[in-house]
């Protein structure tokens, strides 16, 4: 490639074409990560000009945080379980829509349709379903499940919690899955399908095991929407009742800004940060030796 | 009397997808319903359609969300963050990918990885960063911190897609006098039109919806996003479920007149960001 004669006009074309881009970068996401390991060993209270040097005392803190630990076990729990459901939803409604039933791409728009609203907007329209729909219909219906509200039982509220999630992701993970679906080359097919092959069997002997780069986007994706879950989180339960639903991003959240222990906050949220890192690139990892070739 | 199993087994599956699509869209036409009807009609029969349309529910809403103020942040601030990402990544990717030097393998290294840290291990160095230099509680801010969170995936997804454009064609604009920065703007950009689409597609539904760094970053009402306007809408109105309900459709109205028009553009950007 031709390259510009002499130093300055080097330079100067390196910062028209990646200083914007760097500094932003460099001064939004790589330097407060930097800072926040060192707030880690202080003991800012958020209105203090100064704050002193603590060492470890942010991290035991952390191990005595009891609280802290319970709601990472709680966002362990609905990580699980929601990444398992929605993907396993997601898949089927990829394959259906992609077996050539007629208006597929209306059946498409429509389970995609909650992914364009926020967190927010979604959790306060599904707050009006549980608190007034189905205590409504399990009063007129006599449904003693649905006879209280569900946001106002601590288990339950859970289960609230992972049925909007699966809801609102599924679609955008059905997406990635159809993209998928669609690469399997036809002639593989085909040629399976000449050969005798049953549709389960070709499902399960050539579509799964091509498709294990979309499980592994997907995964990876819901792993991580997963653990940092905060917006359906506030505004679907607040947390509540008492405490019980509060995912481990919304815990570093209220310790830092609301109980104004920003040092404690930003130990667990680094904490929490290796934590994630470790399971995504483990994911990843592992998922990348189950990859096939067509 | 095969063809009539396979019938069968044809409408049993379409009718399985109708079900499924009913459940995944009956909480919006349930929003939609409540939120032309009356507070004492909503909560002793949420499941009854309206009997008079009570346009007051969104009257009231539209006032005392301050929807034109909010509106006309979340658009300023979604259309600036997504226009300049875009167009400051796919320069930084060009140039990536044009100038394969050592240094440069490890500034794209750098972004990449950095793509695994959660927003939540950065949100209270930044606040308190930029808190000292007195830059919150500005949209400018907002839009600058959203350029630097959201470079990082589009060099990537761009610079995916340029290692795939002949060189020839840039060489060839090259020799004949045009500038670095003439070249991109008028060979490569345009090249890069299907992958800028998956770009915006992908921001867009993540600017214009974000709540968590809107409400820290911005705290005086007239700065607030839509997000941010509902949030408080909905948390000092909790008894009066008609424009409650009337705030949120006016919230998701936007989204879906947009929807309507670009849905094939919708879905195709985030199939392609997700083959990346």
């Amino acid at each position: 490639m031709l390259t510009e004669k002499g130093l300055w006009a080097r330079l100067r074309t390196r910062l028209i074409f990646t200083g914007p881009t760097l500094f932003a970068f460099g001064t939004v996401m790589i330097i407060p990560f930097l800072y926040g390991i060192y707030l880690t060993f202080t003991n800012w209270d958020g209105i203090a000009v100064e704050q002193s040097l603590v060492g470890w005392d942010n991290y035991i803190g952390v191990f005595k945080d009891t609280v802290f630990w319970k709601s990472f076990v709680m966002t362990l729990e609905y990580v699980f379980i929601t990444v398992v459901l929605t993907n396993a939803v997601a898949f089927l409604l990829a394959y259906a829509v992609t077996r050539g039933i007629k208006a597929q791409g209306l059946f498409r728009a429509g389970f995609f349709l909650p992914n364009l609203v926020g967190g927010i907007v979604l959790g306060f329209i599904w707050q009006f379903i549980f608190n007034q729909v189905f205590v409504f219909a399990g009063q007129k219906m006599n449904l003693p499940l649905f006879q209280a509200s569900w946001l106002a039982d601590p288990d339950k509220a859970f289960w609230a919690l992972v049925i909007v999630t699966v809801w609102q992701y599924a679609g955008y993970m059905m997406v990635i899955y159809i993209a998928g679906l669609m690469n399997v080359p036809k002639d593989v097919m085909e040629a399976a399908s000449i050969d005798g092959a049953s549709n389960r069997r070709m499902l399960g002997r050539i579509v799964l095991p091509l498709m294990v780069p979309s499980f592994i986007v997907c995964i990876f994706l819901s792993l991580q929407r997963g653990f940092m879950v905060y917006d359906l989180n506030v505004s679907l339960t607040s947390g509540g009742p008492f405490k019980s639903t509060e995912m481990v991003s919304m815990h570093v959240y209220e310790q830092a800004f609301l109980a104004r222990d920003y040092g404690l906050g930003q130990a667990e949220a680094f904490v929490l940060f290796i934590l994630v890192a470790t399971i995504t690139l483990l994911q990843v990892y592992f998922s990348k030796k189950l990859e096939v070739e067509a | 009397m095969m063809a009539g199993q396979s019938r069968m087994l044809g409408m049993a599956k379409l009718c399985s997808l109708i079900v499924a699509m009913i459940v995944f869209i009956f909480p919006f036409l349930l929003l939609i319903s409540n939120s032309f009807k009356a507070n004492q009609a909503i909560t002793s029969d949420p499941l009854g359609l309206p009997a008079s349309f009570q346009w007051d529910n969104y009257v009231s809403a539209f006032d005392k969300m301050g929807y034109i103020s909010a509106f006309g942040n979340s658009l300023l601030i979604t259309v600036l963050g997504v226009v300049l990402i875009a167009l400051f990544a796919a320069m930084t990717a060009h140039y990536f990918v044009r100038h394969n030097s050592k240094l440069n393998q490890y500034l794209f290294f750098l972004m990449v990885a950095a793509m695994i840290i959660p927003f939540q291990a950065i949100m209270i160095p930044l606040v308190k960063i930029y808190g000292s230099l007195s830059l919150l509680d500005n949209k400018w801010s907002l839009i600058y911190m959203y350029i630097g969170f959201g470079s990082p995936l589009a060099v990537f997804i761009y610079h995916g897609f340029i290692k795939s454009i002949p060189l020839e064609l840039e060489e060839a604009a090259l020799m004949d006098g045009c500038g670095r920065v003439q070249t991109f703007f008028r060979i490569v950009l345009p090249v890069l039109l299907p992958t800028s689409v998956t770009i915006a597609v992908l921001n867009v539904l993540w600017i214009w919806n974000d709540f968590l760094l809107p409400s820290l970053v911005l705290t005086s009402s007239e700065q607030r996003t839509l997000p941010l306007s509902t949030f408080y809408f909905y948390g000092t109105y909790t008894v009066d479920y008609g424009p409650l309900m009337a705030g949120l459709v006016l919230t998701l109205l936007p989204v879906l007149v947009v929807y309507l028009f670009a849905q094939k553009y919708i879905i195709q950007g985030v199939m392609q960001g997700s083959i990346k």
